[in-house]
């Protein structure tokens, strides 16, 4: 399997979190023939979205969704309050349930499959409000997000806190006592743990001071270049996270508007004005 | 003074047993944010099957691993059957349907073995230690009955707090989305969490019955206000607080009952929860800090 994304990503991440890829063979067997068809491909699609549509009830929240976050990139979906971006994400993770359409990830459909199952198949999931347990204790939190895997060595905890000091400092605390900045920490630390190919981040600026969000998405940066994760990154602050992304996907009343080369949707001040905000 | 100590003797065994039963409701609280007020009744019913076991001839002691083994099967097929459909719904569904199963499990019982009062033996002697020429209100059975609960309490706490299956149960318990999306089998931890609280709501009854010698389908029907006192002044939510609630609780009705009037125990139980309730609604442990999900 074709692992030249357009950060080439170095698998072996000798020195950083140890997030390699789990098994890089299961793409290829089944994979390339569903997601050929999808546009330009410079890249293979880790996730491919095709024709995905949910609804509450009488209300359409996702209407045709079609998109693709590609090996070894980041991916921004960007739109307006009620775009439809968190339903997206939680359609893809199976919280809630599509009336059309398909999510494959690694050339596997898992539309069907249960949301327990999809940290196991490589993806993890980091919800909108920052999903801390603020009843466990930071160390408890981030060994709920390897629990699946059974036993993990002492290591792989050391190297979340060493990219995360600042929680390493609270490991003992019980995780209501974390600043909102530091939840976000220990939630993508937690959904590392978890060892996963792709990460659904839910609008992880929301509530954060500048200078933090800086910070979160350099790392976030920094862990798919060297390691070759793929980032579907939700945000409603598109400033950040087209200068972040590799591409961005705009929503709007549940459709797809645009998809384009990051650099270029934030050039794009028709654009931005038009569903950005910006 | 001899009247003091055998008061205190007398809560704390007592205070032992409403421990018990709190840390049954305790358990499904946690798990599910169900009081449970079918408790009692599930009890009642597996005590009744080890109770059919030793009056034909079989030890006090496979009677207690039978009842235990059926009081898991009883949680875990409830959970599964009954409370499953009304999880997440309103509180007050799930109420109603423990109430009901309260009701079906105790007309069950009376159905299986009728409605006379039966004999149950102690595993240990009921007769008081004696120092002196006094004798104590303490007997090889009830520290029989205040070992269980105490072995019973440490091994769930070191369960949840030392072990993985602990930790998948109170990350199912405290985020039940988060803990899914963290691949752990929330349902499984559910229907374990009543498992585990029918399991412990059987040794409450199979202890309960040795105190009291005489039980009857009701014999639990009182137990279910005082157990939940307990849980509520231990705070519902740690079975460490339902130990310790329980056995205040057992105390201060013990002094209640030999100070003031037997007939004042039920109120006084009612009083205090009034009061916990007003003024620490969190439970005698809580902190100040209160979760908004």
């Amino acid at each position: 399997m074709a692992e030249t994304g357009a950060h080439g990503s170095t698998a072996a991440g000798a020195a950083g979190v140890g997030l390699s890829k789990g098994d890089t063979g299961r793409g290829a067997a089944t994979g390339s023939s569903v997601i050929a068809g999808g546009g330009t491909a410079t890249a293979d699609a880790v996730l491919s979205v095709e024709g995905l549509s949910a609804a509450y009830g009488p209300v359409k929240a996702l209407d045709g969704v079609t998109l693709r976050a590609e090996q070894g990139r980041i991916t921004a979906v960007l739109g307006a309050n009620g775009a439809g971006k968190t339903t997206l994400l939680r359609t893809i993770s199976g919280l809630v349930r599509p009336t059309a359409g398909r999510v494959v990830l690694d050339g596997e459909d898992v539309t069907r499959a249960p949301v327990e199952a999809m940290v196991t198949k490589g993806m993890a999931h980091v919800p909108e409000g920052r999903g801390v347990i603020a009843e466990l204790t930071v160390d408890e939190n981030l060994r709920v997000g390897s629990l699946f895997r059974g036993k993990v060595a002492q290591d792989e905890f050391d190297r979340v806190y060493d990219l995360f000091p600042r929680i390493a400092e609270r490991r003992g605390q019980t995780a209501h006592t974390l600043s909102g900045g530091e939840r976000q920490m220990l939630v993508i630390g937690r959904a590392l743990l978890a060892r996963p190919r792709l990460l659904l981040l839910d609008e992880p600026s929301l509530g954060l001071a500048p200078r933090i969000v800086a910070q979160i998405f350099a790392l976030l940066r920094k862990l798919v270049d060297s390691e070759g994760l793929s980032v579907l990154l939700v945000e409603q602050n598109a400033r950040s996270a087209l200068s972040v992304a590799d591409t961005g996907v705009v929503l709007n009343l549940g459709r797809v508007v645009v998809t384009d080369d990051a650099a270029r949707l934030a050039g794009d001040e028709d654009l931005r004005h038009a569903y950005l905000g910006f | 003074m001899r009247e003091f100590i055998n008061l205190t003797l007398g809560g704390v065994i007592t205070g032992a047993v409403y421990a018990a039963f709190a840390l049954a409701l305790v358990l499904i609280w946690r798990s599910t944010r169900i009081v449970n007020f079918a408790q009692g009744a599930m009890g009642a019913l597996t005590t009744f099957i080890a109770l059919s076991l030793i009056e034909s001839g079989q030890s006090y002691w496979v009677g207690l691993v039978v009842a235990l083994l059926a009081g898991l099967v009883l949680g875990a097929v409830i959970e599964r059957l009954v409370i499953r459909p009304v999880e997440g719904g309103p509180e007050l569904n799930a109420v109603i349907v423990t109430l009901g199963l309260f009701i079906a499990i105790q007309a069950l019982i009376s159905v299986l073995f009728g409605v006379n009062q039966r004999a149950f033996v102690a595993p240990f002697s009921t007769i008081g230690f004696t120092v002196g020429d006094s004798n104590l209100a303490l007997s090889p059975n009830t520290l029989f009955t205040l070992g269980a609960v105490l072995l019973v309490m440490a091994g769930l706490v070191a369960l949840f707090r030392f072990t993985r299956v602990g930790l998948a149960m109170r990350a199912s318990a405290f985020g039940q989305e988060v803990a899914r999306l963290l691949g752990v089998r929330v349902g499984r931890m559910l229907t374990l969490g009543w498992a585990l609280a029918a399991v412990v709501g059987s040794l409450a009854g199979m202890l309960i019955a040795a105190e009291v010698t005489f039980v009857a389908p009701t014999f639990m029907d009182s137990l279910i206000v005082f157990g939940f006192v307990a849980a509520v002044l231990g705070g519902l939510d740690s079975p460490i607080g339902a130990v310790v609630g329980g056995l205040l609780l057992g105390l201060a009705l013990s002094y209640v009952r030999g100070y003031f009037s037997d007939t004042l125990t039920g109120m006084a139980a009612l009083v205090i929860l009034v009061v916990v309730l007003l003024v620490r609604p969190g439970g005698l442990f809580s902190t100040t800090q209160t979760r908004r999900a």
